[in-house]
This record gives C-alpha cells, sequence and structure tokens, in this order.
C-alpha cells in the first residue's frame, strides 16, 4: 500500500499539487493514523495534509477518485466477454470438471495466467494487472504515443508468450477449451489497455501540461486560436499570479545604516531619553503606479486584451493603474476593466473605440489635452502599440512631454525588431524618446516586460 | 484495528464538538483528530463568519483547555507577540542595586578586576524575570497544554509569518539571551486567514490545511438548531433553504453562518412562525450588509420565499 501511496503523490504532482518529501512524511502518518478502511476518511486525511488551496483540494479531489477507482472499470471490463463465455461454460464446467477429476492433465498442465482467465477470478485477474503494471512501472508514461507499449509490457509480464504457448496447444488437444481461452484474452486485452489509458491520465498530465504551456507561451499573441484564447488568459493568471508572489513582499526595511534621531528620542521618552530602542533610517519604497495606453486596433487588440488583463490582475504588486485603449481616438477603460469580466470589457472596449484605422497622432493629442496632469515621476508610462500610423502625423512631440513628465516610458511592439521603420511604422520616431522599447509578442515576452517594468521599483 | 479507531475516535471529535453546541462536517472533524494524532497546526480557510474562530473556542472547551488568542494586524511584531524585555523594572532594579554595586564592587581595585566580578554575577538583567511572556510564549509555557489561536494571520506581515515557523513545526522558541524554550504539552494551533493574502508555502506546509466553506442546507440547519434551540422546525428549514437561494446571488457579502444564527435569533424575537414577503423584506438588513446587495436582493425576496417553501414540502 505504502507503494501505491507514492503512486499516488506522483500523480497527485501531476495535476498540479506540489507534494514535496516532508508534505508525502506528512501524508503517510496522517495515513497512517486513519487507515485505508474508510475511503472518506482516506482522502479528507490526504486532502488536509497534501492540498494547499482550495483549487488544489478540489484538484486533489479529482485525482483521488480517478486514482482509486483503478480496480473498478478493471472488473466490469471482462464483463461483456465473459458472459459470452458464461453461455459456453454451461457444458464448459461439466467437461473441465471430468477432466479435471479425470485425469487432470490437460488443465495441470496451463500456465498461471490461463489457469486464472479461465478460473474467471476478477480479483485474481485485478491484482495480476496490478503487480504487473508495476512490474512494467506503468508511473513512467508520459505521452499517449507509448501506449502500445506499455500494454505489451504489461502483458508480458503477466506470462503472455506462456499463455500463446497453452492455447497452440490447446487448439489441437481441446478446441472449445482453446475458445474460451481465447474471449478470455480479449476480455484481457481489453482490461490492460483500460489500465494503460488510466495510468496516462494519471501520470502524464505534468509531462503534458508543461508541454502545451511552453508551447502556448511561445506562440504569438496576436495570432492565437479562438479555443485557446481560454487557456491563454489561464496562462496570463498564472503569470500575474507568479509576479504577485514576487513582488508583493513587503519592500524589506533598512535595518542599519543612519540613525533616526527624531524616532528614537520619541520612542525612548519613557525611560528619560535613554535610548533604549534605536530607529533607523527607512528607505521608502514607491509602488508602482502605471499609466498603460493600448492600442486596440486590428492586430495589435488580441496582444492588448492580453496585456489589460495581466495589468488589472496585478493589484497587490501595482499601487495604481489607469489604462486607456485608443485606435482613432482614446478613451479610459480603467473602470470597465474593473467593473466586468475579462470578455465583457474587452467586447465593450471594441465597441467604443476598436475597428477604426488607428491614429497615434490623434490619441495622444487626446491623452495631452485631458489626462496628462496625471503623470507624475513615480509614473511608469507603458505604451503597447505597433507604431504603424498610416502615414498621419505621429506627434513624436507629445511623446517627448510624456516621456519628460514621467519616471520612465516604456513601449512595447508585438512587431518584430526587424519590422520596425519599415512601412508606415513610426517605431523609430518614437523610440527616441523612450527608456525602452521591446519587443512583445509572446506571453513570455509579456511576463518579462511586465516583471522588468514592476523591478524598476523594487 | 487501527482503522477501526480512526473512524470512532473522529465520531467521538464530532459528538464532543456538537457537546459545545460547534456542529462540525466530517471534514473538520478529521481534521481535528489528525491535528492531534500527528502534533501539527491547522490552518483553517475560508469566507468570514463560518466559524473559523468559532472551532478553536469549542475545541478548547471540549477538552478543558485554556484559549490563548492572537489577533494578528498589520505591524505586529515579536515584542507583541512573542515576549518583552520589562524595561521599566529592569531599570527599576539597576536603580535600587546600585548601591549594592558599589558594595560587591568595592574590593576591586582596577576596572578590570570590577568587569570580571561583574561578569561573574551573570546577566541577571536578563533573566527569566524580566520577561514578560506574550500569547506565544504563554501558550509554549502552559503546563496542561492549551488551544492557541492565531487568528486572521493573513493580515500580519510576511516576516511576522516567519517568525512562526519554529513555533508550528517545533513547538519551541528561541530567545537569544535566554536559549531555546520548548513547550511543555505541545499547545494545539489553529490559525485562521480570510485568503486577503496568500500565505507564504513554509507555513503552508507545517500545516494542515482546512477550508470552511458555506455548510450544506442539512448541516445549516442542524447549526441553527444548535444555536437558536427557540425556533420551529419550519421556520428553520424555510429561512436556511432562503439563505442558500439568496448565496445563489452575486453580491459583494455573501451572508454566512453568522448571519444565518443572528437572522435566526431575531426572526424568533420577532415571534415569526413563518417566512412572508414583508418579515423579509423588514429584516433583510440582518444578512446582508451592503446597501447595494440588499437592492439587488430585494426584488427577488419573494421568488425565494417561494423557492424555499417548496423545496421545503418535498425536503
Amino acid at each position: 500500500m505504502r507503494e501505491n501511496l507514492h503512486r499516488f503523490f506522483r500523480a497527485a504532482r501531476g495535476v498540479g499539487v506540489h507534494v514535496s518529501p516532508a508534505e508525502s512524511i506528512d501524508a503517510m502518518r496522517a495515513v497512517s493514523q486513519v487507515g485505508f478502511s474508510d475511503r472518506t476518511i482516506l482522502r479528507d486525511a490526504l486532502l488536509l495534509t497534501l492540498a494547499k488551496s482550495q483549487d488544489e483540494k478540489l484538484a486533489l479531489r479529482d485525482c483521488f477518485d480517478l486514482f482509486f477507482s483503478q480496480p473498478e472499470p478493471r472488473q466490469e471490463q471482462p464483463e461483456g466477454a465473459d458472459q459470452d463465455t458464461a453461455q459456453d461454460a454451461d457444458q464448459a464446467p461439466s467437461s473441465g470438471a471430468a477432466s479435471d477429476a479425470g485425469g487432470g492433465s490437460p488443465q495441470q498442465e496451463l500456465g498461471p495466467l490461463a489457469q486464472m482467465l479461465l478460473s474467471q477470478d476478477r480479483n485474481a485477474i485485478a491484482a495480476a494487472i496490478a503487480s504487473a503494471s508495476g512490474a512494467a512501472s506503468l508511473s513512467d508514461i508520459r505521452y499517449s504515443t507509448q501506449r502500445g507499449i506499455f500494454s505489451s509490457r504489461i502483458l508480458d509480464a503477466m506470462g503472455l508468450q506462456r499463455l500463446r504457448d497453452d492455447l497452440d496447444e490447446l487448439t489441437a488437444t481441446n478446441p472449445s477449451l482453446a475458445e474460451r481461452l481465447r474471449t478470455a484474452l480479449d476480455g484481457l486485452r481489453e482490461a490492460v489497455r483500460d489500465t494503460v489509458s488510466q495510468g496516462l491520465a494519471l501520470y502524464a498530465r505534468e509531462e503534458a501540461e508543461n508541454l502545451r504551456n511552453e508551447i502556448l507561451r511561445n506562440a504569438p499573441l496576436a495570432r492565437i486560436e479562438r479555443r485557446q484564447v481560454a487557456e491563454m488568459r489561464a496562462l496570463i493568471r498564472q503569470i500575474a499570479r507568479r509576479l504577485r508572489e514576487r513582488y508583493s513582499k513587503p519592500r524589506k526595511r533598512q535595518r542599519r545604516g543612519h540613525l533616526d534621531v527624531r524616532r528614537t528620542l520619541r520612542r525612548n521618552a519613557a525611560w528619560g531619553g535613554v535610548p533604549f530602542l534605536t530607529a533607523w533610517k527607512r528607505k521608502h519604497r514607491d509602488r508602482p503606479k502605471i499609466v498603460a495606453l493600448c492600442d486596440v486596433s486590428g492586430s495589435v487588440a488580441q496582444v492588448s486584451d492580453f496585456f489589460l488583463l495581466l495589468i488589472h490582475s496585478l493589484h497587490e504588486v501595482v499601487d495604481d493603474v489607469r489604462s486607456f485603449a485608443f485606435s482613432s481616438h482614446l478613451i479610459e477603460v480603467s473602470q470597465i476593466l474593473e467593473s466586468k469580466s475579462p470578455e465583457e470589457a474587452m467586447a465593450e472596449i471594441m465597441s467604443k473605440v476598436g475597428f477604426g484605422s488607428s491614429d497615434y497622432g490623434s490619441s495622444l493629442v487626446d491623452f495631452e489635452k485631458e489626462f496628462m496632469s496625471m503623470l507624475t515621476p513615480q509614473t511608469t508610462v507603458i505604451v503597447l502599440g505597433d507604431a504603424r500610423s498610416n502615414n498621419l502625423d505621429p506627434r513624436a512631440d507629445i511623446l517627448r512631454r510624456i516621456s519628460e513628465r514621467s519616471k520612465r516610458l516604456v513601449w512595447l511592439n508585438p512587431e518584430g525588431r526587424l519590422a520596425w521603420g519599415f512601412g508606415d511604422s513610426e517605431m523609430p520616431r518614437y523610440a527616441t524618446f523612450c527608456s525602452v522599447v521591446r519587443q512583445c509578442a509572446t506571453a513570455q515576452q509579456l511576463e518579462r516586460a511586465v516583471s522588468d517594468i514592476v523591478a524598476t521599483y523594487q | 484495528m487501527a482503522d477501526q479507531k480512526a473512524s470512532t475516535s473522529i465520531e467521538a471529535v464530532e459528538s464532543g464538538l456538537a457537546a459545545q453546541g460547534y456542529i462540525a462536517s466530517r471534514q473538520i472533524a478529521t481534521a481535528v483528530y489528525l491535528s492531534q494524532q500527528i502534533e501539527k497546526p491547522i490552518l483553517v480557510e475560508g469566507p468570514a463568519g463560518v466559524g473559523k474562530t468559532e472551532l478553536a473556542k469549542a475545541i478548547a472547551a471540549w477538552r478543558g483547555m485554556k484559549m490563548i488568542r492572537l489577533q494578528c494586524y498589520e505591524g505586529l511584531d515579536e515584542a507583541k507577540a512573542l515576549y518583552e524585555w520589562k524595561y521599566a523594572k529592569q531599570l527599576l532594579y539597576t536603580q535600587i542595586l546600585k548601591d549594592k554595586l558599589g558594595e560587591v564592587l568595592g574590593g576591586a581595585q582596577t576596572l578590570h578586576a570590577a568587569l570580571d566580578q561583574l561578569h561573574d554575577f551573570g546577566d541577571v538583567f536578563f533573566s527569566k524575570e524580566f520577561v514578560e511572556p506574550r500569547p506565544l510564549l504563554q501558550a509554549l509555557e502552559q503546563p496542561g497544554g492549551c488551544v492557541l489561536l492565531i487568528d486572521e494571520i493573513d493580515k500580519s506581515d510576511a516576516e511576522f509569518e516567519s517568525l512562526l515557523l519554529e513555533i508550528l513545526s517545533d513547538f519551541q522558541v528561541t530567545i537569544p539571551e535566554l536559549g531555546t524554550v520548548s513547550a511543555i504539552t505541545p499547545p494545539t494551533v489553529i490559525l485562521t486567514s480570510n485568503s486577503e493574502r496568500d500565505l507564504g508555502d513554509a507555513l503552508k506546509r507545517r500545516c494542515l490545511h482546512l477550508h470552511i466553506g458555506f455548510p450544506e442546507q442539512r448541516l445549516e440547519e442542524r447549526i441553527v438548531e444548535s444555536r437558536v434551540p427557540g425556533i420551529s422546525q419550519t421556520l428553520r428549514r424555510q429561512m436556511v433553504g432562503f439563505i442558500h437561494e439568496i448565496r445563489s446571488l452575486d453580491l459583494k457579502k455573501l451572508p454566512s453562518v453568522s448571519e444565518t444564527i443572528d437572522w435566526a435569533r431575531v426572526l424568533v424575537l420577532l415571534q415569526a412562525t413563518e417566512l412572508d414577503t414583508d418579515i423579509v423584506k423588514d429584516t433583510l438588513n440582518v444578512l446582508l450588509k451592503y446597501e447595494a446587495d440588499i437592492e439587488a436582493a430585494a426584488p427577488q425576496v419573494t421568488t425565494f420565499i417561494a423557492k424555499a417553501a417548496r423545496s421545503n414540502v418535498f425536503g
């Protein structure tokens, strides 16, 4: 059973629950206290010791059900096969019993697997499959293409070779028994196949998920397929959580350095100013204030969508975010993003400013007219867009003024560096006023860009 | 054997807590049982008002132990949570002992000799007598063990979390001047959190993680029954059904168990025998704490009452 628990821990890692060795020891101790007899108590005990959040609990509960439901399908699977054999088994028992009682020679000659199949001892078969899958190290399965090889390994471990020999022999001596054995073998194959599929679902998930996420992280955001949007949103949320964890830690206080005389005196007033407790000057660190200007025209819209989602899920890290969307003119969208779900918010933004041909010049004019005064020396301004202004006046002078008023001006461009400056791209002209210009086409680049922006405040 | 014992002991926990008026679900009882057996703290998460703090109180009352409570808040530090030196007392004693000090050091000829003599007396002023134990140290010093409730840990700073790690895993604290203080009897530790911020993995790893959500209808009825004995069965069913309907709405703050109990008390006070639209509308402010929520729920009241009454017939 200990072996089983270890395999369960591996399956748990597969569904994204972090199980460290220390946690597995705790879980073992808990399980040794509650025992295995009551499944719900066992499950509760494992949930209590392994899962660390409500999401993890749900995932682990599913995983537990899948893992410990294994014996059942195996018993049901051969059912169909058994039903068929049951009919001819009617006459078979008499003949089988007779031969058993008589000489006992054919049955005795058979290998253990054949005997087991003929006796239709389901529990024994299930146990044999379980131990064979252990021998074939089924928990190492990683990809769906490995299903065949693992099935055959398990069957080999169960003694398929011997069974084949038995079959050949029986076909000659006892055709009806051979027929029975053959049906039972089909049932067995099916059961093994199911076991392997289940193993795949349990143990390979981690690898598959990692692979998919890796591909998704590096896929260009602008050309993402509709069905992947939801997955991408989940990924962005994951990224946001990671950034939050990394940067929401309280800014470390300066514990040594200059004595803060005023606070030291005040603190020690009770002891007549004898400085028992010292107070040190602290370095004050601001949280980032971010103003984001996002192009929502055509090809950039999707990237802007994900970017806004990311920025707005960083509440704990970022003090203040004001977002603006523009294509031909510019509006503030912070309210919409705060109050609605990502899908609805984006739809509303698009209906207000989307679908226009982008005009960076007039959008910048809009921004200067209404919102310039909110830029402070603590603000980071992020512009997300391809800087393709349809040959209209780019008004780079406004961007210069924005850059002068703010702490940093970061331009994120979904296009590759090579395309900057070709056609109607005004990127080189804008770039002179930006602190940083980066390409930002994939989730990974997006994460790096935002992470860098937040890190400058640390 | 062990298995049998486990399930009966879990039932014992359930009934023990029930005797104190705390109706625990199976999961909660399992958590309490396990925390006793493998001596691990329980981290309880869940929305406000589902009985996280109550659980600690019920355990303390059931096992007849003292409960020590540490309320966390931003800026809580070790001086307020762990121990503090009694500065005033130290200062006072040095003043009183000034003359004595002269006597002791009288024989010394040089400054060095005086210093050596002083060293021989050890750290008189940094001894146990001058330590003011705060909740965490108090909990370790209880001879009969106790229930230590660290309430709303998510409100404290991340530094404070690290401070707790030593206590949670080994039930000991290290005071630099005195050495390590180990617990006489390991206390039962309950930490509660409203998930206002994510707790560190190191802290979570040391605890059993228990999530208490809103209870199922049956369980909630039993809770109301034990807390508000005067309420009639029909009314109890109706009101719990009504609250479950309310929880399906998208509100700022969903009514939790504490609100259910408050409302039950109010209804008993108003001598209601049945839910009707008027009485619900008049008392909705007991359940919902935001004006916007009340406005959102008010138009639905009649439908919800009807639904609650209907489920009552079949349930």
